[in-house]
């Protein structure tokens, strides 16, 4: 083990750079392929300019409009125009919010890294004693709850389940704010913005755990029918002992690769859920630049959420081959 | 805090605040936020501005709360000198208006505002560099010069009398118009600098804006000192954020607005020169038939639409002049609901009912695609409406919603519920829905309606100075529009708002088409004063 720990090391890092040299080219792709369905879209941003003054713009003005924000321009011409100032780090302006994209991100990122990441830790935490539970007692009460809401949430979009939530906390009970980031008219203080979080963040951690919560219960369920299981049960320890020290780390690996694997379920998730709850993330921007074919904006995000996923299942496989030394690195 | 929420944590506060007092000095409890200071105002807004900058049509009416313009309107719909110091003044000839400015005024970042800030906001507006999106309103004007420091004077095409309603148009310091190129680009529209009663203080894009007074005001210093405006798209989710308590303010339709009569809350109904019309096309050999056109305006029960899409509120509409503009208003022009004078012209004009129930004329079919915007849920409901009044008398209408984008090139082609208006002047709205000469020009007389006795009228309405020859040129325009109809319109909407009890100021108004909480009760907020 001690010999192999460097050339592991070493795979493991060569893992990462592979990875990351065939980031570029997908990155690249992706950004080509957002505006060329955003050219080929009915969408024309000439519209978004003008807004409501379209309706009584003269032909020959909203023509000459055109002209001056270079839209009549071939989107070979648009795209190279693009290309050309991201080069320069500018990641130009975005038509939707008026303002530099590089600004509109930096604004509302950190607001769904701190949902998603709550978000995400809820449905960990929710999936670990769920799923632990339900197969530790298989069969039991609890296990058929759990494998029966499992399998219905699966069903459920987020932002169905977002919906419900307001109906019920904010509407029926009145226990917690329905949207945005704080109360209307107050700065955004720990305090108010930890009770705007709490429902989003809960709806996002609750609609990615049913995969989570039967992966868990199923690997631990195969584990527990394993040897070195049966054997510990066997030398007469007990049963937590049994099933969190010997069984949960063996179904853990597994665990891991799918949290990797989920991340493109979660970003889906996040634009849901941050639409339905007016949260001024990046995500639910999306939409918006989509709506608008707001193309400097749209990209960035696209290739934002490629990297989002592409990280994620880089990071899940680096983990899982720390982890448990048998694990390739398709090297 | 909502007031449901304070009423449940009562118990834990209590307790809390015990506890503290046990190991501390007492703490008092923590103030009501919403409601108590009424000098701060918490609005709801289901429209967001894309920019701030007046020359892509922020605060297009005048109402902008940030900006002031040459002059502003009032609520009897006449114009009063605002940045001015005179109204505007007509030269004899009617081609040129010059106005004298106000002195001492200056912009929020207290730069002195000044005859080149007038002229730099006009210049930028006609430059096409700077892709103004108001542009195609001002085709009146052709140049804006400085005649001396406190005077400008603006040079017309043609005589052109309505000409003081565009002067209420934002104006921006020089500066922030230095660099040519289009306004999107410009940050002033994210960072706006006027000479407004508020200036801003925080704009959280796709959240809430902030306003403070602003103290240095020309006018009146507002007594509202801080006004909130959250965007919400939705109308129910407004509404129920106002239920919560969150909101003191937000405009919401009829049927919810109703739901917050009493309880603190008033229900405030605006009547509106904003019409809703169906556009029949000329270049369709159906819609553009003369007979069938004056059918369908006797075949559509307007009154019915009103009470059963809108509540009840709103009024009927035949031509694009108000009832808010009365003495323009011309009564011969008004089209009764008669079905049975429908069918008559029908028959007349050679339009006869085959077995299926639809007319035709040789191999004509009576049937039309009528689109409407898809997501307005009103002028869907129209729409349909509409479908099922031309039935009645044997007309197929197919429906179909549409976006914009998808509208536009089929304008021509096919009927479209179309929304606009403006209750200031008739010549603001009329004379581009239905000159020839705008026919086809964007969403302006999408159907090309021609008429030229309708033309004449309209014409010598904005070039006549006379107040009584004018509204005897607007009253013939509509008699000529009647006797051989380009649309059907259908209705006037009222706009409907909820405003909580606490201030006093608020005054009537009749409302333009417009989006956002520019206007509405709120028009003339900085005159607002808190109650008890």
């Amino acid at each position: 083990m001690s010999a192999g720990a460097p050339s592991r090391a070493r795979a493991i890092g060569l893992l990462a750079l592979r990875r990351l040299a065939f980031a570029v080219p997908v990155l690249l792709v992706v950004a080509v392929a957002v505006f060329l369905l955003g050219a080929a879209s009915p969408f024309d941003p000439v519209y978004q300019y003008y807004g409501v003054q379209i309706f009584s713009a003269s032909a020959e003005d909203v023509a000459r409009a055109r002209t001056e924000l270079g839209l009549d321009d071939s989107v070979f011409v648009q795209f190279g125009r693009w290309a050309g100032t991201l080069l320069t780090g500018d990641l130009g302006d975005s038509r939707s919010f008026r303002q530099p994209v590089a600004q509109v991100i930096a604004e509302r990122l950190p607001w769904t890294l701190l949902l998603v990441t709550v978000g995400l830790l809820l449905a960990v935490l929710i999936a670990m004693v769920l799923g632990v539970l339900a197969a530790w007692r298989q069969g039991g009460w609890l296990d058929r709850a759990v494998t029966a809401t499992g399998h219905a949430l699966e069903g459920i979009p987020p932002f169905v389940l977002g919906l419900v939530a307001v109906a019920v906390f904010t509407l029926g009970l009145g226990w917690l704010p329905g949207g945005g980031l704080t109360d209307a008219g107050e700065t955004a203080s720990f305090a108010q913005v930890a009770t705007h979080l709490v429902l989003p963040a809960v709806v996002l951690g609750v609609s990615q755990s049913p995969w989570l919560v039967l992966h868990i219960r199923q690997s631990l369920l195969t584990v527990l029918a394993e040897d070195h299981v049966t054997g510990a049960r066997a030398r007469g320890l007990g049963e937590p002992m049994v099933v969190l020290r010997h069984a949960l780390p063996t179904a853990l690996l597994p665990f891991v690769t799918l949290l990797g694997a989920r991340v493109p379920e979660l970003v889906t998730g996040a634009v849901l859920v941050e639409e339905v709850f007016s949260w001024p993330g990046v995500a639910g921007a999306v939409v918006k630049s989509a709506l608008a074919v707001d193309f400097p904006l749209l990209v960035a995000l696209s290739l934002l959420a490629t990297a989002a996923v592409l990280a994620g299942s880089l990071l899940a496989d680096v983990a899982a081959a720390l982890l448990d030394p048998r694990v390739a690195t398709d090297g | 805090m909502k007031r449901r929420q304070v009423a449940l944590l009562l118990p834990a506060m209590i307790a809390s605040v015990a506890v503290a007092a046990a190991c501390t000095t007492p703490t008092a409890a923590p103030d009501r936020k919403a409601g108590t200071d009424r000098t701060a105002m918490t609005l709801a807004d289901g429209y967001e501005p894309e920019s701030l900058n007046p020359l892509l049509g922020y605060g297009e009416e005048g109402v902008s709360k940030l900006f002031d313009g040459l002059v502003e309107h009032q609520a009897d719909r006449s114009v009063r000198p605002l940045l001015a110091a005179d109204l505007p003044k007509p030269a004899p000839d009617g081609r040129s208006w010059t106005v004298k400015l106000r002195t001492g005024v200056k912009f929020h970042d207290a730069s002195p505002f000044n005859a080149e800030d007038v002229v730099a906001t006009y210049r930028a507006l006609l430059d096409p560099a700077y892709a103004s999106t108001v542009k195609s309103s001002f085709g009146m004007l052709t140049g804006v010069n400085q005649v001396d420091p406190e005077t400008v004077r603006f040079d017309l095409a043609y005589p052109y009398t309505p000409f003081a309603h565009k002067l209420v148009l934002g104006i921006l310091p020089n500066e922030a118009l230095a660099q040519p190129g289009p306004l999107a680009k410009n940050p002033f529209g994210a960072k706006p600098v006027g000479t407004g009663p508020y200036k801003l203080e925080e704009w959280r894009k796709g959240e809430k804006m902030v306003l403070a007074a602003n103290d240095g005001y020309f006018e009146k210093v507002p007594k509202v000192r801080k006004v909130t405006v959250v965007f919400a798209t939705d109308d129910n989710a407004r509404a129920q954020r106002m239920k919560t308590g969150e909101f003191d303010g937000t405009s919401l339709p009829p049927a919810l607005a109703k739901t917050f009569e009493g309880n603190g809350y008033r229900q405030i109904t605006h009547r509106s020169a904003d019409y809703r019309t169906v556009t029949m096309p000329m270049a369709n050999p159906v819609t553009a038939d003369k007979g069938l056109r004056l059918a369908l305006n006797h075949a559509v029960d307007r009154q019915g639409m009103i009470n059963a899409f809108l509540a009840g509120k709103g009024a009927p509409a035949s031509t694009p002049i108000p009832q808010a503009l009365p003495e323009f208003v011309e009564p011969a022009a008004q089209f009764r609901f008669d079905r049975a004078e429908a069918e008559r012209i029908l028959d007349q004009t050679g339009w006869a009912k085959r077995d299926n129930g639809i007319r035709a004329r040789g191999d004509l079919a009576a049937s039309f695609t009528l689109m409407y915007p898809v997501g307005d849920a009103v002028r869907k409901d129209l729409a349909q409406a509409f479908a099922s009044d031309a039935k009645a008398v044997g007309i197929e209408v197919k429906l179909e919603g549409l976006g914009w984008e998808a509208i536009e090139p089929r304008m021509g082609k096919d009927a479209l519920v179309l929304g606009g208006g403006n209750p200031f002047d008739p010549d603001l709205k009329s004379y581009p829905l239905l000159h020839s000469s705008f026919g086809g020009d964007g969403f302006n007389n999408p159907g090309r309606y021609s008429n030229p006795a309708v033309d004449r009228a309209l014409e010598a309405g904005r070039r006549e100075a006379d107040p009584a020859q004018r509204v005897a040129q607007y009253r013939e325009f509509q008699r000529a529009y009647a006797a051989d109809p380009g649309m059907v319109f259908l209705a006037f909407l009222d706009h409907t708002y909820v405003v909580r009890d606490g201030w006093s100021g608020y005054q009537e108004v009749v409302d333009p088409h417009t989006h956002g909480l520019t206007w509405g009760p709120w028009w003339n907020l900085q005159d607002w004063t808190p109650q008890g």
